[in-house]
């Protein structure tokens, strides 16, 4: 306590440099501070970096093909200026380059963005400050973690160079399409890289993951018991061992395709004659349906590793804002358990109608809609938590708030898809889309965003401009209920995704205006997002200064380190833990540091 | 230039909203922050309740503009299962929704910060947990119990009376066979597959089940009110037949076949009656991302009356005559008749009298 005193007593010294280094007496470079740093910190501001630079591109992948998709029949001559005349020849995207862009959205935003830059970036900046600790349990591979996310990352964009394109079968990467290059152009190099890219992004989310984990259970300070951790280090625990333990599983089937494609074994492959060659492979007894269970028995709980972080970071914001405790501290542990059990038992439920055994089937069915249960009792938690608080709408209370709106629209869709009798008809159509951008997509982004907006005067020791969130919150919240609210009548209608035009097709003609609608209002959405990034990094050099150490008035440990926190964190010592983080409103005070010991009288929670 | 223009456009109002913003933050400097504080959160408390208020009405108006635009009627009796499955999801989840997103919202609005208030210390409460953990298990156990109802009834086995059509996928295209006379398929071997010899199937010529095959592309006949069972296969990667009028659809996995089966309820030309529109046609999509030509990949499924079908089976000729023309049994007499209209038709005053019909 008596570093708590100092830290207090003198707020402008924890400023200056010379004290916060006081236990790491090593002098630091450039490189050793910016670019291979071991530091936590600043490793999770380079995820989030890499993260934003990934969402721009991916999301302006969403753009032009929204632009074919809404315009099919107009000819952009800038496309052709800019993409060259094989990939948008007469200034209209080639069915390829549309394939190609469709794929890598998918695969940029779900693996890049929002499982390295959501968990590698809240995961590394959040766990050692709110345990306690003053770095991960292993600095160095957790720097390894992050070379291994710009490896993958370099070897992914070298992809969108190469002369026959990248990838082009779907996020999915379904072999044979993926593993026969004379099937697909995008199955020839683009696919190895895409490979590789995925190898190491494995390996990357390995490495954060075991030290996330590894750090969580053993490194926590005096005090800290697992029933006082914040519910955003629950959800990065549950996150961290879910990714540990299914993408193994995906590396798996990666290699089993890479021997497909180049040593000529029959894993997925059988039965095939290629129309373009006009030969028979010589490929038998495969099954390509092995590859989906592979596939998804990472990809299932991948959409789990993306929104327990945004979950997590959402009840910490959501109690802080309120002003009360979050309602259900155990219950919210105890859902985010099930939950995470629950997400290596459902993965058939996106092979309904692959011909899977119907009794299988049946039981998925089950296990899916069990899922339900937990999802429900954490929106009802949430509601509570709101009711009869005293909620200040800062830009990340917003975004907590959006996020629980995204997370029941998009739930809620989930018990169709869910259900395979529905299934049959929704499989594979825009309702497909709608449901996992809206509960997947969107509501990940609202997390993260909740989680800079919020924690970025801790980042920087500076605010972003408030302004400038709200426009940039409501249009974003309200943009992409237009855009993804109105596809599931497309849906209904059983129009499929990934096709480039709908124009020829007499069931799925009469959506033309609407197409031209989402369109538009994607590219509106779009652009603001360039606005928040502008705020972020303008914020960074010119931002409005923070000079309370506890901006948010909030009980958790990371708001107990100075303002511009060096290596290790405390400068003296790691404070001890008497509380859970949740002390708000209690006895009249609007909160109680988690520092703060019982009083004598006081019952803890 | 216009791209330009627009860039610049673009730019503009970045730096107009950029500077707005600034300003507001000075202003909120100037005024206190306090003041400024409490501004802000009175503005976006109202625009809580505001988008609870417009959303649910974009939800209804929503619903309006494109409800006509969905599927109607099932056109097979399985879809009618379906449809009633999706109403008890629709509802139950609908009531759900609006339930959860009105109280989201004006819990935001209502319980906004004010001076006066005190947050309201309530960690938890055990009674409101056990009950939103039962009455959601209770609602699913419903939603299981329907759809697992369906799903056995649906993907159960096909009547024995049920038609046989073999369904294969091809990158970009659908290729249908019938049994013959026998009313079975004879066997095939993929490496005996040749579009040259015009073989797309890779029928093995050997096996006399297989000479009596009828092979079609693009367009598959059935018969309406007969139970009709489709056996997929694909050529080359994974399709997907989907049928959305019949509420059906199954992958096409190389070297895995599949099936499903359905009864259609309305022939192609009622159901141009029916939606007023004389262009209707059953359309296959293809529903798993196949390569470049995924979207284009179109077939038609014309149902048509039990005569209509034994007449346009009757016009057809096996695959095995149409590469061995010389083995036709209709055509002893070895006329040079490879043209098509001589060809094709065994029974031409039927043929003529259908053609009229459909005039």
């Amino acid at each position: 306590m008596s570093n708590e005193a100092a830290l207090h007593g003198h707020p402008e010294v924890v400023t200056t440099h010379d004290v916060h280094h006081d236990d790491h007496h090593h002098k630091q470079s450039f490189i050793t501070k910016y670019v291979f740093s071991q530091d936590h910190k600043m490793i999770a501001k380079q995820f989030l970096i890499t993260g934003m630079v990934w969402a721009i591109l991916g999301g302006l992948m969403s753009v032009l093909f929204r632009l074919q998709l809404g315009y099919p029949d107009t000819k952009f001559a800038f496309l052709e200026d800019l993409l060259g005349s094989k990939w948008a020849k007469g200034g209209q995207i080639q069915p390829e380059f549309y394939y190609a862009l469709v794929t890598m959205h998918g695969t940029v935003l779900v693996f890049f963005v929002l499982t390295g830059g959501l968990s590698g970036t809240f995961a590394n900046y959040l766990i050692p400050l709110q345990i306690g600790a003053r770095d991960m349990a292993s600095p160095f591979l957790n720097m390894l973690s992050y070379w291994f996310f710009w490896l993958a990352s370099i070897v992914m964009l070298s992809s969108l160079f190469v002369e026959t394109g990248p990838a082009s079968g779907g996020w999915t990467s379904y072999p044979p399409l993926s593993a026969l290059g004379d099937a697909s152009e995008g199955s020839k190099t683009g696919m190895d890289l895409w490979i590789v890219a995925m190898a190491l992004f494995v390996v990357s989310s390995l490495l954060g993951g075991l030290n996330y984990i590894t750090t969580i259970l053993t490194m926590r300070t005096k005090g800290m018991s697992m029933t006082r951790l914040p519910l955003t280090m629950w959800a990065l625990l549950f996150t961290a061992i879910l990714g540990v333990l299914s993408f193994p599983v995906l590396l798996s089937g990666f290699i089993l395709l890479l021997f497909d494609r180049h040593a000529g074994t029959s894993f997925y492959l059988s039965d095939i004659f290629i129309a373009s060659t006009q030969k028979a492979l010589p490929n038998e007894g495969g099954s390509a349906i092995l590859y989906q269970h592979l596939f998804w028995f990472l990809g299932h709980p991948e959409v789990y590793i993306i929104i327990l972080p945004a979950m997590g970071l959402v009840s910490e914001v959501m109690s802080i804002n309120a002003r009360k405790p979050i309602f259900g501290y155990m219950a919210m542990v105890g859902s985010m358990f099930a939950i995470a059990v629950l997400a290596f038992l459902v993965w058939a439920h996106h092979m309904f109608v692959t011909g899977l055994n119907p009794f299988l089937g049946s039981v998925f069915v089950l296990l899916t809609l069990l899922i339900a249960i937990p999802s429900a009792i954490k929106v009802f938690n949430w509601l509570t938590t709101l009711w009869k608080g005293n909620i200040r709408f800062t830009p990340a209370m917003l975004f907590a708030i959006g996020f629980v709106s995204m997370f029941i629209s998009g739930g809620l869709t989930g018990i169709f898809l869910g259900n395979s009798t529905l299934d049959i008809q929704l499989h594979d159509t825009y309702f497909v889309i709608a449901h996992f951008h809206i509960v997947m997509g969107v509501s990940g982004m609202l997390g993260m965003f909740c989680g800079i907006y919020h924690w970025f005067p801790k980042m920087y020791g500076r605010y972003m401009n408030n302004t400038l969130a709200y426009i940039h919150f409501w249009i974003t919240f309200i943009g992409a209920y237009l855009i993804f609210w109105p596809m599931h009548y497309e849906g209904l209608a059983g129009m499929p995704r990934r096709y480039l035009d709908y124009s020829n097709w007499l069931s799925f003609n009469q959506f033309g205006d609407l197409n031209r609608f989402i369109s538009t209002v994607a590219m509106v959405v779009f652009a603001i997002q360039l606005l928040f990034v502008f705020n972020f990094f303008y914020s960074i050099f010119k931002g409005r200064k923070v000079i309370s150490q506890n901006p948010w008035q909030a009980t958790t440990l990371e708001w107990t380190t100075p303002i511009h926190a060096g290596h290790g964190n405390w400068p003296g010592e790691i404070p001890e833990v008497h509380r859970w983080p949740y002390d708000y409103a209690k006895d009249g005070r609007d909160f109680i540091p988690q520092t703060e010991p019982l009083g004598s009288n006081e019952g803890s929670h | 230039m216009s791209t330009i223009f627009l860039l610049l456009i673009l730019l503009f109002g970045f730096l107009i909203t950029f500077q707005i913003a600034k300003a507001s933050e000075y202003v909120g400097v100037l005024k206190g922050e306090k003041k400024n504080f409490e501004q802000h959160n009175r503005i976006n408390g109202f625009l809580m309740i505001a988008f609870l208020v417009l959303g649910l009405i974009g939800v209804y108006w929503c619903n309006e503009l494109f409800r006509g635009k969905i599927l109607g009627e099932s056109a097979s009796k399985h879809g009618e299962q379906i449809d009633k499955m999706m109403y008890i999801t629709i509802v139950i989840t609908g009531v759900v929704f609006i339930i959860t997103q009105v109280l989201l919202f004006w819990f935001a609005y209502k319980f906004q910060y004010s001076e006066k208030r005190k947050a309201f210390y309530f960690p938890h409460d055990n009674r409101l947990e056990v009950i939103w953990t039962v009455v959601p298990a209770i609602t699913l156990t419903v939603l299981v119990g329907f759809g697992l109802f369906y799903w056995f009834r649906i993907t159960g086995e096909a009547p024995s009376d049920a038609m046989q059509v073999e369904v294969t996928g091809k990158q970009f295209g659908w290729i249908f066979r019938y049994p013959g006379k026998d009313n079975t398929f004879g066997k095939k071997y993929y490496q005996n597959i040749s579009d040259k010899d015009n073989n797309s199937l890779g029928l093995i010529w050997e096996d006399p089940y297989a000479q009596d095959d009828l092979v079609v592309g693009n367009e598959m006949y059935i018969v309406k009110d007969q139970p009709v069972k489709l056996i997929i296969n694909s050529r080359d990667v994974i399709h997907d037949v989907g049928l959305v009028y019949f509420r059906q659809k199954m992958d096409a996995v190389p070297g895995t076949p599949t099936t499903l089966w359905f009864i259609p309820k309305f022939t192609t030309d009622e159901m141009k009656k029916k939606l007023n529109n004389p262009d209707f046609e059953y359309e296959i999509s293809c529903d798993q991302m196949c390569g470049r030509g995924h979207y284009t990949m179109r077939g038609i499924i014309k149902v048509v009356t039990k005569d209509e079908f034994i007449l346009w089976k009757a016009k057809q000729k096996p695959n095995y005559v149409q590469v061995f023309p010389d083995k036709d049994p209709a055509a002893p007499a070895k006329a040079a008749d490879s043209t098509k209209t001589a060809s094709v038709v065994a029974d031409p005053a039927a043929a003529a009298k259908l053609m009229a019909q459909k005039n």
